[in-house]
């Protein structure tokens, strides 16, 4: 049975509920959603991350809101608002670790919640525009999180801004005008931090509102599963609640021990020491590197040093790091195998690993300076990502033999006779 | 090769490589040497000794040039830090060297200028930047407010990975400790800079070695070294940065305690839930 199938069991038991559920079916969707909604039964664990990143959404959300209340956006007085939260506000210091490595481990989660994706062929038909929710959401965390990253004005804050939105002036024409208007001046200054401050509390929002979308279509189209198979019968799912939920919540306290080991006993690891020095636009810090999670697209925007004709290196490293995300919203298309799920792809399983060493270093040489043998070991990574999605994925559907896959998603779990007995004593 | 519960902690050490690799700007500055914190680890916390003497140098010496601005008088009494009693700090402020200019003007509009309190800042140096730079050679001594979280050599690869299990975050004061004991020579090269293989901005700086064995009297039988001086404002320096580092990592602990009794029950809870269906 898939979501397309599925109707909901929800019985209003009170009289109270039967009120409501006759003038506003709130509860119903509720129940329907996260109690009686049918999982695959053989999901994993690689299938938390999906709540995992709904809580790091929640978590940032409220401590950014308490964050809002004690800081000023201003060029003179910004920085000294994030040390006034560190030092004066009651448990101001762990609200903002919090908020920062909070980010951080929001990105470790939406990479391994993408990476499931990827070995999974979960983007496959029919859940195309689910995909493709999802990639706007990752475009959005990625807005967020750069601006987030301006607004204690340090030195990395400020020439992290200077660097990316400079990229725009590379458009042709249109580039100048462009960037003075990002800016709201001529440089990136105290109009440029009140926007980000302003667009930074905006966007998260937005991306709730895409995740719920993201959810709907994932609620219609019912989840993939390690096997790739649809769901076809009962016997092939399990109710939401309380299986998701209990295997949910586990890996969740397991991903909060994580979490804590970096906010209570490591907070700054994960951010560059020059960010507590004030910015300073007389000085400029010997490397600007920008946050991890930015690291493997700041490689592809810098490996493009050479120009290909009238488009000069500048604007064609632009364009490739623009690239190497737009690929993804066509990886649907991209990919023309019929087999989702990398377990039953003898060749791609391959493929896939080596895609996530060329990512990792691709992130390794986003913090190393532009010089060699870094550059070429970046042209060539970058090659391969490129390669990746539009050489490798198209072709390998036409020449690979896929192994074997099983009928059902219950005959792989209990094997073909277990799943005719199961059927046997369900019915 | 299956993608399941190996595969989470591989790419989740990998991105969390990726991630530490970005975190420290490369030079070729000299590893300074691990020292001994009590603020180390995960029940770290300060020495109010190692942090009154800390105090006791920086007052001395460091502030000649040296700003701390955003530490308060009465932080140096607050529970996690040097804890000085409420009148040696009253005492200490009324007798620090730079005066302070009231937010309030008098009754005629002039400004007033008095002795600091314990709700003001501890008043720097320098009137403004350009008077510290005037007074020092063009160049300008950093504030020291945050001084030792500002500061990193580039650990590399593998150490930034081993880093996440030791704990590894004292790459500031280490660093503070290598630079002020690290002086190849107490006169200046030619350049009239001093050399200095610790220093993360070049081979040389413009600061004349600032401490030196005996410099600074300590009242409580702490050998007087340079190398003790070091480690004793290095401290100080930390506790400057990261005034809630205790109050962090006893939190943490009892949070940690917390959280992975929980996910044990959560994983018993899980085991039972599924103990009768085949997933």
């Amino acid at each position: 049975m898939s979501g397309m199938e599925h109707h909901g069991h929800y019985e209003p038991a009170t009289g109270v509920e039967k009120w409501i559920d006759k003038r506003l079916p709130l509860p119903r969707l509720m129940y329907d959603s996260f109690v009686s909604y049918p999982v695959p039964r053989n999901l994993n664990y690689m299938y938390t991350f999906g709540g995992i990143l709904m809580i790091m959404l929640v978590i940032q959300i409220i401590t950014g809101i308490v964050l809002a209340m004690h800081y000023t956006a201003n060029t003179a007085i910004s920085f000294g608002a994030v040390e006034h939260i560190m030092r004066d506000v009651n448990y101001g210091w762990l609200i903002r670790y919090m908020h920062m490595n909070g980010a951080s481990m929001f990105f470790i989660a939406v990479y391994l919640h993408i990476f499931r994706g990827l070995y999974y062929g979960s983007y496959k038909e029919p859940r195309e525009l689910l995909w493709i929710l999802g990639v706007v959401i990752f475009l959005l965390m990625m807005a967020t999180a750069f601006m987030g990253y301006v607004l204690p004005w340090g030195q990395m804050s400020f020439w992290g801004a200077t660097v990316i939105t400079n990229l725009f002036s590379a458009l042709p024409l249109v580039g100048e005008p462009i960037v003075t208007w990002l800016w709201g001046g001529f440089s990136v200054d105290n109009a440029t931090l009140n926007r980000f401050f302003s667009l930074h509390y905006l966007l998260p929002f937005m991306i709730l509102g895409v995740v719920i979308l993201h959810v709907w279509a994932l609620h219609v189209t019912g989840q993939t599963n390690p096997t790739g198979i649809e769901v076809k019968k009962k016997q092939d799912t399990l109710p939401f609640t309380p299986y998701a939920t209990v295997k949910d919540a586990f890996a969740l306290m397991c991903f909060f021990v994580v979490f804590g080991w970096f906010l209570f006993y490591m907070p700054n690891f994960l951010g560059h020491p020059d960010n507590y020095i004030p910015a300073d636009p007389l000085v400029t810090p010997a490397h600007i590197v920008p946050e991890w999670y930015f690291l493997p697209f700041y490689a592809i925007l810098r490996a493009i040093t050479f120009d290909i004709g009238p488009i000069d290196s500048k604007l064609g490293g632009v364009i490739a790091m623009f690239g190497s995300i737009a690929v993804l919203f066509v990886l649907p298309w991209l990919d023309t195998s019929k087999v989702r799920s990398a377990k039953y792809r003898p060749i791609y399983k391959w493929f896939f690993w080596i895609f996530v060493a060329d990512a990792v270093l691709l992130g390794w040489l986003g913090s190393k300076p532009a010089e060699q043998p870094y550059i070429i070991i970046a042209q060539m990574a970058t090659l391969y990502y490129f390669a990746h999605f539009l050489v490798v994925l198209p072709l390998l559907g036409l020449y690979e033999t896929p192994d074997e896959q099983p009928a059902s998603i219950s005959e792989a779990v209990l094997g073909k006779d277990g799943d005719a007995a199961l059927a046997e004593s369900k019915g | 090769m299956t993608f399941k519960f190996l595969s989470i902690p591989l790419i989740a050490a990998a991105l969390v490589g990726v991630a530490a690799t970005g975190a420290h700007a490369a030079g070729k500055s000299k590893q300074p040497a691990y020292q001994d914190w009590t603020f180390a680890g995960p029940f770290g916390h300060y020495d109010r000794g190692a942090l009154q003497r800390g105090f006791k140098i920086y007052q001395e010496v460091c502030s000649a040039c040296h700003s701390i601005g955003l530490v308060n008088f009465r932080n140096l009494m607050e529970p996690g830090g040097p804890e000085f009693s409420e009148a040696e700090v009253k005492q200490l402020a009324t007798d620090w060297s730079t005066s302070v200019i009231d937010a309030l003007p008098d009754e005629d509009g002039e400004p007033v200028e008095r002795q600091p309190r314990l709700s003001d800042k501890i008043p720097g140096p320098w009137a403004n930047k350009q008077q510290a730079q005037a007074s020092n050679g063009g160049a300008y001594p950093p504030d020291f407010s945050l001084i030792a979280k500002a500061r990193a050599v580039e650990r590399g690869f593998p150490n930034f990975v081993f880093d996440i299990f030791t704990q590894y975050q004292e790459q500031g004061p280490d660093y503070l400790h290598g630079l002020l004991t690290g002086y190849t020579s107490d006169e200046p090269n030619d350049a009239g800079t001093y050399d200095n293989p610790y220093y993360i901005g070049g081979p040389a700086l413009a600061m004349a070695p600032p401490l030196s064995d005996g410099l600074v009297t300590y009242d409580d039988g702490t050998p007087e070294t340079l190398d003790q001086y070091a480690k004793d404002v290095a401290h100080f320096l930390m506790w400057a940065a990261e005034p809630k580092l205790e109050q962090r990592k006893s939190l943490g602990f009892k949070a940690m305690i917390f959280m992975i009794l929980f996910a044990g029950l959560l994983y018993g809870t899980k085991r039972r839930v599924f103990a009768s269906v085949k997933h």
